[in-house]
């Protein structure tokens, strides 16, 4: 279980989330919505460790973490995939995928993580993680390296943004199963109603705060009635 | 004839060969001296008539062969010069492995200046490799200077790794090459310095035929306090084609430089230089270190993928 106390963090001298407090329970798939620059990636960078909050406290399965750097939560069970996919010259997808893992993968193992994102992986495997790849490649790259980990949280920064080419309910299905499979807790940030619609509880995080937070059957209907800016959530269906 | 123990490890992390090798083409040379050469059916070893170095030809049409030439300096207060000439015959295609290695337990300077040069014959291709490697615990300098020289007539083609990790106190490395009609070059360059090691890298390529064309790759990374300086000079003299890619890791107080120079003298010339220089992206560490690797690991991942 993930719990986030008060949390506060400011940059540039302009408050990004004040005092937010939230509560992952095992094995639930929550998603994060909300307007652009309300406070969810800082939030989700956060839970990662890569941005420390300037007030608060986390604590995961009862242990304050709050001070552990990055590698430690992820040694701890916390993964996350970026909104924005990291390009390495030299490291290939094999190498990654592997790096994820924690241990060594057969080919057809790392192929059978590329496989389930859409891509063809015999194509791709062998492949530098470089600029050669398109934003919707990486994307997918990045969403299998998470695939990999089987970490007990694993936390996804719009995942859905660049993948164009790829239906939405292969992205759907990878997050069903991913979530059976672990038995982990998955925390996406998105806007997308289709994947809203398979969360077991809806945060909407706006202004920096959690300004609603249940089940999509509470909070969703509220959603499309608010002018929160989620507005764009239908398009692209 | 049996090679010691440290001329193999030697021997091995500079040619990959284990010991003398048992088929094809090859010499060894030790502190200036051969530890034992073959020649075979279509390659030919045969030493300078003043002693300077080797002529090594490689018989026309010749396939799938190899030949190995690695100099070794396995003692303190070396000075090793040699010329090796490589006459590559029409239409033959050959793997050549080169490379030096110097191993100083003393406190006086070693140096290996090897100057190569390549002869390509028409329509034949070479792969050459040479990794340039220091180890012992010695105070003395070690300084591997290599001079490769291309002579690359029609069609020809020439692809050349060069690899210089680690225990190279100081080094200037100088490439040219003149390209004719329809021949190519490919030549990728990966260096890393550390410590108060220097290193320079100077490539000087001629495109003069038409259809001639060139890459250079550098990628190359600076630790602690190690300077490097990059030039490359790319002339097109034709309907041609250049580039040069110059990549660089700096780390600590590493220091590198790229002089690119590109300059067309035809109006069909097609010339590219890219360079990059700067410190490994926080995002990267951030990326690795959330698949669960330390800021260390993750670092030296990095390194090794973009060196590999």
């Amino acid at each position: 279980m993930l719990e986030l106390k008060h949390i506060s963090f400011s940059a540039d001298e302009k408050e990004i989330l004040r005092d937010v407090n939230l509560t992952i329970d095992d094995g639930k798939f929550v998603v994060i919505t909300g307007p652009n620059g309300g406070g969810k990636s800082t939030l989700a960078k956060i839970i990662a460790g890569i941005l420390q909050p300037e007030s608060g406290q986390i604590f995961l399965d009862g242990e304050d973490i709050t001070n552990w750097g990055i590698t430690e939560r992820a040694n701890a069970g916390i993964s996350f995939a970026f909104q924005q996919p990291v390009r390495f010259k030299g490291v290939t997808v094999m190498d990654l995928i592997t790096l994820a893992s924690g241990k060594e993968l057969t080919t057809a193992a790392a192929c059978d993580y590329l496989s389930q994102v859409g891509l063809c992986a015999k194509d791709y495997i062998n492949r530098e993680v470089n600029a050669s790849l398109s934003g919707g490649e990486l994307k997918r790259i990045e969403i299998a390296t998470v695939m990999a980990r089987k970490t007990k949280l694993s936390l996804f920064d719009e995942p859905e943004a660049g993948i164009d080419l790829w239906s939405f309910k292969n992205l759907i299905d990878v997050f069903e199963k991913m979530h059976e499979e672990i038995q982990g807790s998955i925390v996406i940030i998105s806007h997308q109603e289709r994947i809203l619609n398979i969360a077991d509880q809806v945060v909407v995080i706006a202004g920096g705060k959690v300004e609603k937070i249940g089940p999509k059957e509470e909070v969703l209907p509220g959603l499309f009635g608010i002018d929160t800016g989620c507005r764009g959530m239908r398009e692209g269906m | 004839m049996a090679l010691s123990d440290l001329l193999k490890q030697l021997l091995s992390d500079v040619a990959d060969l284990k010991d003398i090798p048992t088929e094809g083409a090859f010499n060894i040379r030790n502190n200036g001296k051969s530890e034992g050469r073959r020649s075979t059916k279509n390659i030919r070893i045969e030493p300078k008539e003043n002693g300077s170095g080797l002529d090594i030809y490689i018989a026309p049409y010749t396939k799938n062969e190899s030949v190995h030439i690695p100099a070794l300096i396995t003692a303190s207060d070396v000075h090793d010069v040699v010329y090796n000439d490589f006459h590559i015959g029409e239409g033959a295609e050959v793997n050549i492995v080169a490379g030096c290695g110097i191993h100083n337990c003393g406190c006086d300077t070693s140096m290996h200046e090897g100057i190569h040069r390549f002869f390509l014959g028409k329509g034949s291709k070479v792969y050459y490799e040479e990794k340039h490697i220091g180890e012992g615990d010695g105070t003395g300098e070690r300084i591997i200077n290599p001079t490769t020289e291309v002579f690359a007539e029609e069609d020809s083609y020439l692809e050349m790794d060069t690899v210089q990790l680690k225990g190279v106190d100081s080094t200037k490395r100088v490439s040219s090459a003149k390209l004719a009609a329809g021949a190519t070059m490919v030549i990728r360059e990966k260096i890393m310095t550390h410590g108060k090691q220097t290193a320079e890298t100077s490539f000087d390529v001629e495109l003069n035929g038409t259809g001639s064309s060139a890459k250079l790759i550098s990628r190359s990374v600076a630790k602690d306090e190690s300077k490097q300086l990059f030039r490359s000079k790319i002339t097109g003299n034709a309907a041609c084609y250049g580039h040069s890619e110059c990549d660089a890791i700096i780390m600590d107080q590493g220091v590198v430089a790229a002089e690119p120079e590109i300059k067309a003298n035809h109006v069909d010339a097609s010339l590219i230089h890219e360079a990059a220089i700067g410190k490994i992206a926080g995002d990267q560490l951030v990326k690795l270190m959330t698949l669960g690797l330390s800021e260390k690991e993750a670092e030296e991942q990095i390194i090794n993928g973009f060196l590999k």
